[in-house]
């Protein structure tokens, strides 16, 4: 917001085609275009991740395959978790919308609940494998897979905690410009997980039981 | 706050000095539109892997064209993108990732998965999957 502000300031004193023009250059809100950028480099990280495990992904060393070790309905009930998540933040946004800081806090938390509940059963698969003797040294396509979808786990347990701290902040400050333009980010953040999520449930999940 | 700009485009001078007002970032009804097709677009890939109902061929593309469409419903009804967000740089941003991501994914696998005829002679027959690629399909 200072840079917004800075603009103004100078604005009262330059003439209207410079303060026109200015604004033509600087969009107001280079914060949230900023965070896009870094989203789409996260995006090239789990790129790599993808095309690690791509070609990785039929290593299995004499180790178990996709097809044994993956649960469905467990990735499909994770799925529902992060995708029901997805809305609830939608939710929270409409709230701070309107200014409604509990609102925005309650579906802070319930997201974040959701959020917590997806975690619990990854990191309940990533238990069991390793107990099973099936760890990220096991095989090729061991290695890649826990990268990949551990990558994404650690992306959505530092997602949990800038919500939460999140929810302090609101419940600090309210729902001012500063708050809501960080909603905004923390909400790109994470649709883009859940956006992610899509291509790891497709290609290392479904496609991994296939033949 | 600027990606809620379409909410307001027509409207270039109004006050973005004023803290109190929020602009919009995307509605009930987007999220709602967004979340419904986006449950349709999982069940689907979810029921045909688990029931079998068709080749697994077929199956698999199938399921890679529900995740293409699933991402473009994500983009624009949780992610709202459109070509005029941040004066068009979000789409920018995004083509560019998409370009580099296809250059990272194609080429990884390209090349990769040629290493086998690439080969020497009776190079990849000793080892077994040791070898890393010998035993990709």
């Amino acid at each position: 917001m200072s840079e917004i502000n800075a603009t103004h300031a100078g604005a009262a004193s330059a003439d209207p085609s410079s303060r026109f023009y200015v604004r033509e250059h600087h969009p107001e809100n280079g914060t949230l275009l900023g965070f896009w950028i870094y989203l789409m480099s996260d995006c090239l990280i789990f790129a790599c991740l993808f095309a690690a495990y791509a070609v990785l992904g039929r290593n299995y060393a004499g180790g178990p395959s996709g097809a044994e070790i993956f649960e469905l309905p467990t990735v499909a009930l994770n799925t529902a978790f992060l995708l029901v998540s997805s809305i609830t933040y939608g939710f929270a946004m409409l709230a701070a919308q309107k200014k409604n800081v509990k609102g925005t806090q309650v579906w802070l938390a319930v997201t974040g609940i959701l959020g917590a509940c997806f975690l619990f059963l990854e990191l309940q698969e990533f238990a069991h494998l390793i107990h099973e003797g099936n760890g990220p040294w096991r095989s090729g396509f061991l290695t890649s897979f826990f990268s990949l979808v551990g990558t994404h786990g650690l992306h959505v347990t530092f997602g949990i905690v800038w919500l939460v701290t999140l929810m302090v902040q609101l419940g600090k400050h309210g729902i001012n410009a500063a708050n809501y333009r960080r909603l905004a980010c923390l909400s790109m953040f994470w649709h883009f997980l859940d956006v992610v999520w899509i291509g790891v449930f497709t290609f290392v999940y479904l496609m991994g039981v296939l033949p | 706050m600027s990606d809620l700009h379409h909410a307001h485009g027509h409207d270039h001078g109004h006050g973005h000095h004023d803290d109190d007002h929020l602009h919009a970032h995307g509605s009930m009804k987007d999220y709602s539109i967004g979340f419904i097709l986006s449950v349709i677009l999982t069940a689907i890939p979810f029921w045909l892997v688990m029931t079998h109902q068709v080749a697994p061929g077929a199956t698999k593309a199938l399921i890679i064209g529900f995740a293409a469409v699933q991402f473009v419903v994500h983009m624009v009804y949780f992610l709202h993108m459109n070509s005029k967000s941040e004066g068009g740089w979000n789409m920018m941003a995004m083509l560019l990732t998409v370009i580099l991501l296809f250059i990272v994914l194609s080429g990884s696998i390209w090349v990769m998965y040629h290493m086998n005829a690439n080969m020497m002679p009776n190079m990849g027959n000793d080892g077994g999957s040791v070898h890393g690629m010998h035993d990709m399909q």
